[in-house]
Order: structure tokens, then sequence, then C-alpha cells
């Protein structure tokens, strides 16, 4: 199968001089899930947002399905790369839930027509069709992830990156959240530390370790090895 | 929250809602200047334009009481400057800064109350404001809801210590402003990560495609030709 994200000997340096990641290599093939391991701090998120061009590599490359990373690829990359953030909160800001999922196809360009036709396929594949007149700020915190995933799925995107899914929510949301991610045939990358979840979703791991990639492996053989 | 009360207001079904956002900011545009122009002859003026405005309130469908109320949430900015005013012997001048302090606020409170932020903004973008005013306008209003749910979640903290907010001194206070300050700019950006994550490229779209109709146009008409009618007519 071919690769959807291929990263080569990426560096990113702040601009204080911190070397947040230290030549990352890392391959992930269409319609798979790896789970990113890792302490906090480690470069797991710093590493999700190249995929998206949110951050730029220092040195490196990011090939997203086959399309260099470039100002002039940017907006087609996004189009292919769907982050999730930790804190839905902060990814939910228009009035309601419908005209929050239909920002991203909006932005690329769709009429307000066809965007609301992806907003409500897209509501109705994570079950929140039923909310779409509501505002964001009035939903549980597993409505909310779900609507945030709901505004990824209405741009099309071939890879779902997904920063700490199970934060803020209960078992039966967890669980829930697991279900739907399941069912999506996208590849994905879960940046967790919830070890059953992300279990639950692959058995393939990546374990970050001060910016660097310390180990490629199953899932329990990390657990294993880093006493996670 | 507390911020989401215009947010609902601008979402209410009633025919001034139902109005171009275009016809009510030129009716509103019209009516602020008019309101500006007045001076300290124009008592009876003042009294048709709070008629006008007043009569607007049920045709929105807003709770009447909360409308009048919040409008007069500028009347501590103005008393200060009537106050002045009052002191220099000037008590006509004093009383006509806090009349056109209220009416022009409950001007632009029924203007944003009658219409969401995004086509407010499309509104303004069709009579060709800046487009660099807009994209503040319109980060100005989310964050400024980021600044209130972070100062409310460090009230909670610091009162559930504290006891209550009040007990913290002045030197704290002015920390905890400055945290404050350094929490919202965290999470502003996570906000802006997010937004270009999913495509913003500095201008937020437009969901409903509002068209102005004939009825919007004899609104603006209407509403204008009122407000300079009462200015011409009246001293």
């Amino acid at each position: 199968m071919r690769n959807i994200v291929e990263v080569r000997e990426l560096r990113y340096v702040y601009e204080d001089g911190t070397e947040a990641l230290k030549k990352i290599d890392f391959e992930l093939e269409a319609g798979e899930t790896v789970a990113l391991l890792g302490a906090n701090g480690s470069g797991k998120t710093t590493f999700a947002l190249h995929l998206n061009g949110i951050l730029r590599a220092t040195s490196g490359s990011v090939v997203i399905d086959g399309i260099a990373m470039s100002d002039k690829t940017l907006a087609e990359i996004r189009r292919r790369v769907g982050l999730v953030f930790q804190d839905s909160d902060n990814q939910l800001f228009m009035p309601t839930v419908l005209e929050d999922v239909a920002f991203g196809p909006l932005a690329s360009g769709k009429s307000p027509e066809e965007a609301a036709e992806k907003a409500n396929a897209a509501l109705t594949q994570v079950g929140m069709a039923h909310k779409a007149g509501k505002a964001p700020w009035h939903l549980s915190a597993g409505e909310k992830k779900r609507v945030a995933i709901a505004g990824i799925l209405a741009g099309d995107p071939k890879l779902l990156v997904l920063d700490e899914p199970t934060t803020f929510l209960d078992p039966p949301g967890q669980r829930g959240l697991a279900d739907l991610l399941e069912s999506l045939p996208q590849a994905k990358l879960l940046i967790t530390h919830d070890v059953p979840f992300a279990q639950r979703l692959t058995e393939r791991g990546v374990f970050f370790e001060a910016g660097a990639i310390a180990a490629k492996d199953r899932i329990p053989a990390i657990v294993e090895k880093f006493g996670w | 929250m507390r911020h989401a009360r215009i947010e609902r207001w601008s979402r209410v079904a009633s025919p001034l809602h139902r109005r171009h956002a275009t016809a009510k900011i030129i009716a509103a545009l019209v009516m602020l200047v008019c309101i500006a122009t007045l001076t300290r002859q124009s008592l009876w003026c003042c009294a048709l334009y709070l008629a006008l405005l007043a009569t607007a309130v049920p045709l929105s469908k807003l709770p009447p009481a909360r409308i009048l109320l919040s409008a007069a949430a500028v009347l501590p900015f103005a008393l200060c400057f009537a106050l002045v005013s009052a002191i220099s012997g000037e008590p006509d001048r004093a009383v006509m800064l806090l009349v056109r302090g209220y009416l022009s606020s409950l001007t632009a409170l029924l203007l944003i109350a009658t219409t969401p932020m995004p086509e407010l903004l499309a509104g303004f973008e069709v009579l060709r404001a800046p487009r660099f005013l807009l994209q503040v306008m319109q980060f100005l209003y989310r964050y400024l809801v980021v600044l209130m749910e972070e100062a409310s979640a460090m009230q909670d903290a610091a009162g559930s210590r504290a006891g209550s907010i009040r007990a913290l001194q002045l030197r704290q206070a002015t920390g905890a402003a400055g945290v404050l300050f350094a929490r919202s700019y965290g999470r502003a950006q996570a906000i802006h990560r997010a937004m270009v994550a999913r495509g913003f490229d500095g201008h937020i779209p437009e969901f409903r495609t509002h068209r102005f109709l004939v009825p919007d146009a004899l609104f603006a008409a209407v509403a204008a030709g009122l407000a300079i009618s009462v200015r011409l007519v009246l001293p």
C-alpha cells in the first residue's frame, strides 16, 4: 500500500535554539492507524503540527499523499490532513454546530449549499445530525469531540491526526469515540497517553523521547520497554 | 455563558432579524449621525428618537426590559464626561451627553442583537469597510470571549482559595492580570492554529447567503428617512 505520510530527517528548532524534533523519519500507509506515545514535551504534538503545515520544518522533508510540503502546496495538504485538537473548545468557534462543521468546506471554496451538504453528511457520520442547530458551547465534552471530528471529516481528509482525543471524556464517551474512529476509513495518527484506547484502535506504536523517535514497535512491546 | 446572550439574541427569528445586514447598518449609521448632531434644544427630537428605537424593540422580538437596560451600560462612561460639563456650569450639555450616549448605545445594541456577527461583518464588507478593520473586529469578537472565559476560570480558582476575589491584594491582582493575558494569549494561539488547520485564510466565509431584496431597501430607506426627517423638522 502507498504511503500517505513520508517524513525524512525532520528537524525543528525553536527561535530560542531549543531543538524540539531531531531527525525524525516516519511513514504511515493509507488507511493505517498508528499511536504516538511518549512523555509530555517529548515532541509528539510538535511533530503532528508539521503534518498540516502549522509548523514548518527547520530542515528535512514532509510529504503528504505524494505532495511535498511547500508554500504552494500548503492549502492542498491542509485539505488532506485533518487535525483534531486536544481541547475541542479551541476548535469550535462558529455560533452553531452546522456552521462550524461547514467552515472547512466553505474556506476551501465550496458554495454554501455544498458546504451544508458536506456538513450534514459529516454530522450524520458522527451521530450528531440532531444537534446541527445547537450552539457548540451547549454540548457535552463527548459531543464537542464528535462535532470537532465532523468539522474535519467535512473536508474529506485522507489523514486524521487526533491529539489526546480522550481528554475530558468519561469512559462511555471514550468507548463511543473508539467505536467512531474504528468506523472511519481514513489513516489515523493518535497522540495519546491512553494506552488501552490506543491498543483498541491499533497495534503499531511510535515512542517519542526528547524530540526523537526512541522506538517503533507493537504497543505492548513499547509499554514493556519504557515502563509506560 | 454571559457572552452568549447577544449571540443568542442575534439568532432570534423576527422581522428585524430577517432584514439584510447592510440595510440595518445603513439605518443604524444614519441614526447615529443624526444622534451625534443633537443639541441641547433637541429635546423633542430625543423623545422621538427614543420612541422610534423603542418601537423597534418589540419588532425584534427581544426582551424589551433587558434591551433597554443593557443599552444603559454605556451610561457610567458618559457620566464621567457629563459630570465634567455639569461642574463647569453646563448642566444642559451634561444631560445631552447622557441622552446621546444612551440613544447611540441603544441603536448599536439593536444592530448587533438582530444581526449574527458573520452577517454583520459581511454587511460592512458590502459597504466597502476596510478589510483589515473587519478582520480586527472578527478577532476582537472571538478573543474577547476567550478573555472573558479565562478571567472567569481564574476568578473561580482565586475565589475557591481566597474565599473571594475581593480578598486579593492590589499586587496579587496586578500579577493575576498579567497571568490572565498570558493565558489568553496561549488560548488565542491554540484557536488560531485550529482555524488555520481548517483552511482559515484571514476571512470567515458567510454560511447563509442573504440577498439584498426590495424589502431590505425599503427598510433602509424608511428607517434612515424617518431619522433624517425628525432631525430636519424639529430643532
